[in-house]
């Protein structure tokens, strides 16, 4: 073993880790992306809390079982699971460098991740409609905050998709646009793990 | 990249850089099981299957179960040695996320016990 | 077309506010037209607001830190004297209504935008170099949380003349912070301004863990981390696990009271014992988030001082992870009172008494590195000392409190205000100053005027003993916290001693500004020209006072705890190195642009001026796209360019 060899064996032992020696952008940024999905996991955890403390003051309102539509909520339920399917593959694209595919599975991504959000926002004017708005009860109040910030950081994932792909269209698959590309799959990959939450909490516990 | 390298590189959630053939079967995998649980799920919460009190028990459980399948097979959280710092991260977020959840719901519920009126509760 | 603002707003017949305002508005005037007379403004945008550079940021944050401290020490002085005055007959100088505003204030500033501000400015400035990097691992990031920072401490200063602030206390507890009771903009300034600043807080905490976690210079295995890089690190990751949880409940708030939601509200079910459970989950974590980083400051200045290193440095690691996740576990002491089973109490009191061992085990591991050691007596191991000292007393008060019986008899009293003022002057400021003092030759070059500095540290501990020791016999003999009239003359005697203790610690101020103004003048003579005044142990010493702005020219490689000492013992490397070039990152206006927005933002939410809402979120996205898209964040500084400048620095004059 040359002593080439050993140093560069002991950098690759070292990197990032308990050897120190900074790590490559790549990780970094992965990484950090990662540190703040999990601070998004608290903002969450303080939502459920609110909701689980919350979820039988009905205030002589409209209860759970009286409102949800589990036949909607399994269609959410497959739609992002599908869209994250397709994010995963998209993402695979992207590491190959085949842009064609990434944009086909983006469109896919996009489509159910929409599909998602129309669903949910048809669940909640009807809601509305039937007098059970957010500030009818402090269920309501919890419920459409829980759920409905979900929908908005899945709201937000749409428009960095788009502007993500506007970034392949225009950029390239190159190494920058590859990073950006990991932090957004590692967020929408986040919100489906947010969603079961939901939906095991909210839904198929308060619907029974 | 091969030998010591892909040994020792650190690792993020995301980052498949090593195993690319690996990943559509892991993605679809991923994908079947997680679509299992749903509904598995969901025929727990809607029939008599399980037994009634046990409901809840079975529906954390398959979340569990869910949330493992899609950090293990969308995010790539492996358990090898170089993913400590990540499973380290991760467990201290789920930690936070459990006391932060259990913690309030145990309170409040001992305040609603001792301190909340009844009359207050049932009506508007 | 402006919402609720109107002229109004601006509380004319009121004279404290407006004529604090008026030279508030003076003063800040005066300092733009000085800098547009000299024509600085290109210096200051392109060597500080639009900096990425770690060490400019951490003295930006100082300075803010250090500016708001003079504004919440003017609420305190105000409370003061006004306990002092209004006793028996007498009705004091404040209106009920201004006074609760001040302690509202005084309470919100002092802990968001002056101890935060402090322990992240030192940790910006430090964390980098003590790990041997270049620069943190997000910096443009960096910038963007230093400037909400500010934008946050802009917005509560505004309420100073525009509307009001808050009158609920700092905690702003529901239902009176909800709108039937304080429906005024006062709780709007006070969560908005919090919800920005939280932000840029988290964002800190993300770039801080990414950059302690995944860059340090080769060889630095986590147990060859200076104490002060733990303790950072373990704050940062309370902060990223805390913060978030104060961001929900604020907007939980914030729905309740701009969307007529019912989480915290007295009808339709609303719970407003939720928020305070929510509230202190973040807010027990916060206290350690504040103190750890001082541990840390401590750690350092007592073993330089010392001349040794620190006493069984592996028990100091695991103390700070230690109370990192008990934190989290003791959040319902600060609500006893509530009405928990004994079960709940005793739990919660449990875990008090069990969080308070990891500590002493620190207090006794810096005693034994003073033990025997060759102890410089310099301004910062005073303050390590004077901590010492007071944190023992402030944490035993602390323990006494986590008792529920005696919490009980004890909650809401000024005993509680003694104590934990006791821990955050005696701990955080003392830490903030010690560092403040050890760290100043390293960021401008020449070291603090001792005399000065010594001054300042008798005032301060001298003040804080004549200002709350009283405060602690009055919480035992019955007194309630923030009082606007008190009634019993019996307590006159102790609130004066405590308004002499106030005017002490004013001197102390003083102090800090004559130190400051007078090292400033003499600079000449104290220049620090090894970069290492202390005889210093740890990697932020083996580089030049200022350092450059890559830090260091050549990566150190770390062999062993301790790093700098250990290469002073074994002797140094030579002067010249093979120099290579150094990949920096640019400069940004991301931070500064977003921080606009954010404030005019917030501000239009405030009144509900909604058209500005719209556009300066769109703003606020846009700016965000545009950072986005960006391409070439960093530069390289060729490796002639670094020979350049070390040889200038080092005086070798050119080659051949």
């Amino acid at each position: 073993m040359t002593v080439a060899t050993i140093e560069a064996v002991s950098t690759a032992l070292a990197r990032g880790r308990g050897g120190g020696g900074p790590a490559p952008t790549r990780i970094v940024v992965a990484y950090g992306f990662w540190i703040f999905l999990l601070s998004d996991f608290v903002l969450f955890s303080g939502l459920f809390a609110a909701y689980a403390v919350l979820s039988d003051q009905t205030a002589g309102g409209p209860s759970g079982p009286e409102l949800f539509n589990l036949r909607s909520v399994f269609i959410e339920t497959m739609c992002l699971l599908f869209s994250s399917y397709t994010c995963g593959l998209g993402a695979l694209s992207a590491e190959r460098r085949q842009p064609g595919r990434f944009l086909i599975f983006a469109a896919f991504t996009f489509v159910l991740g929409a599909a998602f959000l129309f669903i949910e926002g048809t669940e909640f004017a009807a809601m509305v409609r039937k007098g059970a708005g957010p500030s009818r009860s402090a269920f309501l109040s919890a419920f459409f905050t829980l759920v409905g910030t979900h929908g908005a950081h899945v709201t937000s994932g749409l428009i960095w998709l788009a502007y993500m792909v506007a970034q392949v269209v225009a950029k390239g698959l190159r190494p920058r646009v590859l990073r950006r590309l990991l932090c957004f799959s590692l967020f929408w990959h986040a919100l489906d793990i947010i969603w079961i939450g939901v939906l095991t909490l909210v839904y198929l516990m308060g619907a029974r | 990249m091969n030998g010591p390298d892909r040994i020792f590189d650190d690792r993020t959630p995301g980052v498949e850089e090593n195993e690319p053939s690996a990943s559509f079967l892991s993605y679809t995998a991923g994908l079947a099981l997680a679509i299992l649980a749903t509904i598995a799920s969901f025929v727990v919460s809607q029939t008599n299957l399980l037994w009634a009190p046990g409901v809840p028990v079975g529906l954390v459980v398959l979340a569990f179960a869910q949330i493992g399948v899609h950090l293990v097979f969308f995010l790539h959280l492996g358990s090898g040695p170089d993913n400590t710092n990540n499973i380290i991260a991760l467990s201290f977020g789920l930690l936070i996320v459990f006391l932060v959840i259990t913690g309030s719901a145990w309170i409040i519920a001992n305040l609603n016990a001792n301190v909340m009126p009844t009359a207050v509760q049932s009506s508007h | 077309m402006l919402g609720r603002l109107s002229w109004a707003a601006i509380p004319f017949n009121e004279p404290f506010p407006i004529i604090s305002g008026a030279i508030v508005l003076i003063v800040i005037l005066a300092v733009l037209g000085i800098i547009t007379v000299k024509g600085w403004w290109p210096y200051l945008w392109r060597e500080w607001i639009t900096s990425v550079d770690h060490k400019r940021i951490g003295i930006m944050y100082l300075t803010l830190g250090l500016v708001m401290l003079m504004r919440g020490y003017a609420d305190a002085i105000m409370m003061r004297t006004q306990q002092a005055m209004a006793i028996g007959n007498a009705q004091g100088y404040l209106p009920p209504g201004h006074y609760d505003q001040i302690f509202s204030a005084h309470g919100t500033i002092m802990i968001f935008f002056v101890a935060m501000p402090l322990v992240i400015g030192l940790m910006n400035f430090v964390v980098p170099l003590q790990l041997g990097v270049r620069d943190v691992a997000f910096p443009v990031l960096n910038s963007v949380s230093f400037w909400l920072t500010a934008s946050g401490a802009l917005l509560v200063n505004t309420s100073l003349v525009i509307g009001n602030f808050a009158r609920t206390g700092w905690m702003a507890y529901p239902p009176l912070s909800e709108l039937p009771f304080s429906p005024d903009v006062g709780v709007d300034y006070y969560l908005w301004s919090l919800q920005i600043s939280g932000i840029g807080t988290l964002l800190t905490g993300v770039n801080f863990v990414t950059t302690i976690l995944k860059l340090r210079a080769p060889g630095m295995t986590y147990f060859r981390m200076p104490v002060f890089c733990w303790t950072a690190l373990a704050t940062n990751m309370l902060v990223v696990a805390a913060f978030p949880i104060l961001t929900a409940t604020f907007a939980m708030l914030l729905l309740d009271r701009y969307l007529g939601m019912h989480f915290f509200t007295n009808d339709r079910g609303g719970n407003q014992m939720m928020y305070v459970n929510l509230f202190w989950a973040w807010g027990h974590p916060e206290v350690y988030i504040l103190i750890l980083p001082a541990f840390g400051v401590f750690s350092e200045v007592v073993a330089t001082f010392s001349g040794r290193g620190l006493f069984s440095y592996r028990s100091m690691v695991l103390a700070t992870l230690g109370i990192c996740v008990l934190s989290f576990m003791v959040w319902l002491h600060h609500f006893f009172t509530m009405g928990a089973g004994a079960n709940v109490n005793a739990f919660f009191g449990i875990m008090s008494a069990i969080i308070a061992v990891p500590t002493g085990v620190k207090i006794f591991n810096w005693l034994f590195t003073l033990f025997r050691g060759r102890i410089v007596f310099r301004t910062p191991i005073l303050f390590s000392v004077g901590f010492m000292v007071t944190f023992v007393i402030g944490g035993m008060t602390g323990v006494l409190l986590a008792v529920p019986p005696v919490d009980f008899v004890l909650h809401n009293s000024v005993f509680l205000v003694a104590h934990f003022h006791n821990v955050i002057i005696g701990g955080v400021l003392f830490g903030v100053l010690a560092g403040y003092n050890y760290w100043f030759p390293k960021a401008f070059g020449f070291t603090l005027d001792d005399r000065f500095g010594k001054a300042s540290f008798w005032c301060w501990i001298i003040g804080f003993y004549l200002a709350f020791m009283p405060l602690y016999v009055l919480g035992m003999m019955g007194m309630t916290r923030r009082l606007e009239h008190i009634a019993d003359p019996g307590w006159r005697p102790l609130l004066m001693i405590a308004e002499i203790g106030a005017v002490f610690i004013f001197l102390a101020i003083l102090c800090q500004i004559a130190q400051l103004y007078v090292s400033i003048r003499t600079r000449e003579v104290r220049r620090d020209r090894t970069g290492d005044p202390w005889n210093g142990r740890t990697l932020e010493w083996s580089t030049p006072s200022p350092p450059p702005a890559y830090n260091f020219a050549v990566m150190p490689r770390v062999e062993t705890i301790d790093a700098f000492a250990e290469m002073k013992r074994r002797g140094m490397p030579p002067l010249e190195q093979a120099y290579e070039a150094i990949e920096m990152p640019r400069n940004s206006a991301t931070g500064f642009i977003t921080a606009f927005f954010a404030v005019i933002t917030g501000f239009a939410l405030i009144w509900h001026i909604w058209w500005i809402v719209i556009l300066g979120l769109l703003a606020a996205t846009a700016t965000l796209m545009v950072f986005g898209w960006s391409e070439t964040r960093e530069h390289e500084i060729p490796a002639g360019e670094i020979a350049r400048m070390e040889r200038a620095r080092l005086g070798l004059g050119w080659p051949g």
